[in-house]
């Protein structure tokens, strides 16, 4: 059975820590880091890789334009 | 077999499905975190990009904090002074009728210092696009309040809510130039969530393809956060912009193309 499976790759460097993102990931994928990047911004990451679909809606609603979204059937 | 598939085996060119336009520019963006400009900025230049018109569109920016917005995308550029883009893009288009013209502004650059460039390039119906970012607010100034600020709404100039009896009735633009004969197509969108994102994408694309008509100015108005003026954290502005600026400023089209809404 075909399944969906997505990645994220944030660009943390330029993250805002905004979270706008990870309040619209519908799977739970995407969580704020304890640390802060060099801005000093808590920066998103995929805390739960596993449950990425790869729908992409993180990297739409992203102001800074900073998450990059694969997908792939397995 | 899915448990042998790891991050890396996605990780590959061919997954590729959501990657930053290259229309937009590696330049940092100056915004506020979670500011609707951003979100903005790269539909728009999604769009450019899609339909192929890098090398034909000249923007014309404001003034407002998307005053830079000529480093962010790779377009040829004019900056314009302080509400005054209208009247610039009007110039661009009569002598470069071939060019796809856009304005992108304010509230305060269009409905407030710009609005009789607004009106009077809707009514002569300029062949251009007005991108209008409301976020009903002076957000690059310190938060002030605009003609576009809400009824009850705090701003640094209204710090206990606007009063309408003492300082006027907010402006909704938009609903005034769609009555104009001038405007070709007039949509309301906002930027905050996936679906509003494809929405607006949407949006843009119409109206850069009705450009290509030369049937009279496309206005898109995209109400919008301003998590540094209005006071909130990013995710809180764009719940209060869902509550509060979206019962005035309700989304969806205004004025359509008359062979559309004959349908
Ligand atoms: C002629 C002139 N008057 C006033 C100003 C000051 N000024 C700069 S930006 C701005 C308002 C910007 O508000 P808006 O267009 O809503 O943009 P935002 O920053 O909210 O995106 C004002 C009044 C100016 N730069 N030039
Ligand atoms: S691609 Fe979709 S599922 Fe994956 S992190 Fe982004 S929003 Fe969540
Ligand atoms: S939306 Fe973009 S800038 Fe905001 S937290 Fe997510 S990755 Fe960072
Ligand atoms: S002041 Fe407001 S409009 Fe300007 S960048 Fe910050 S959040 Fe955006
Ligand atoms: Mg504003």
């Amino acid at each position: 059975m075909a399944k969906i499976r997505g990645s994220i790759v944030v660009n943390i460097d330029r993250c805002k820590g905004c979270e706008v993102c990870m309040v619209s990931c519908p799977t739970g994928t995407i969580a704020m880091a304890k640390e802060v990047n060099h801005k000093g911004y808590y920066y998103a990451y995929p805390a739960n890789p596993d449950l990425c679909i790869g729908c992409a809606s993180c990297a739409m609603v992203c102001p800074d334009g900073v998450i990059t979204v694969y997908k792939t059937k397995i | 077999m899915a448990e042998a598939t790891g991050i890396k085996d996605i990780l590959k060119p061919e997954n590729l499905v959501y990657n930053k336009t290259k229309i937009m520019t590696d330049n940092v963006l100056s915004y506020c975190p979670g500011c609707g400009h951003g979100t903005a900025h790269r539909i728009l230049a999604e769009i450019i990009g899609e339909e192929g018109l890098q090398s034909q569109t000249i923007g014309v920016s404001p003034v407002g904090c998307s005053v830079l917005l000529y480093n962010y995308l790779d377009i040829d550029w004019q900056e314009a002074a302080h509400g005054r883009a209208p009247a610039v893009a009007t110039a661009i288009k009569r002598l470069l009728p071939d060019k796809f013209v856009f304005t992108y502004q304010g509230d305060g650059d269009l409905a407030a210092i710009g609005t009789a460039e607004t009106i009077h390039s809707c009514n002569r119906g300029e062949n251009i696009l007005i991108i209008f970012i409301n976020n009903g607010i002076y957000g690059m100034t310190g938060g002030q309040m605009a003609p576009t600020t809400i009824s009850g709404m705090k701003t640094s100039t209204s710090p206990y809510g606007r009063d309408v009896k003492l300082m006027g009735n907010p402006l909704k633009i938009t609903d005034i130039v769609a009555t104009l004969p001038g405007t070709y197509y007039v949509t309301r969108q906002s930027v905050h969530t996936p679906a509003n994102v494809r929405k607006t994408k949407k949006a843009m694309r119409k109206a850069v393809q009705y450009q290509k008509l030369n049937k009279g100015t496309c206005f898109i108005e995209i109400v919008s956060n301003c998590p540094s003026g209005w006071k909130m954290t990013p995710v809180l502005s764009n719940k209060w912009m869902e509550e509060n600026m979206f019962p005035f400023y309700p989304l969806g089209d205004i004025k359509v193309p008359e062979e559309k809404s004959a349908q």
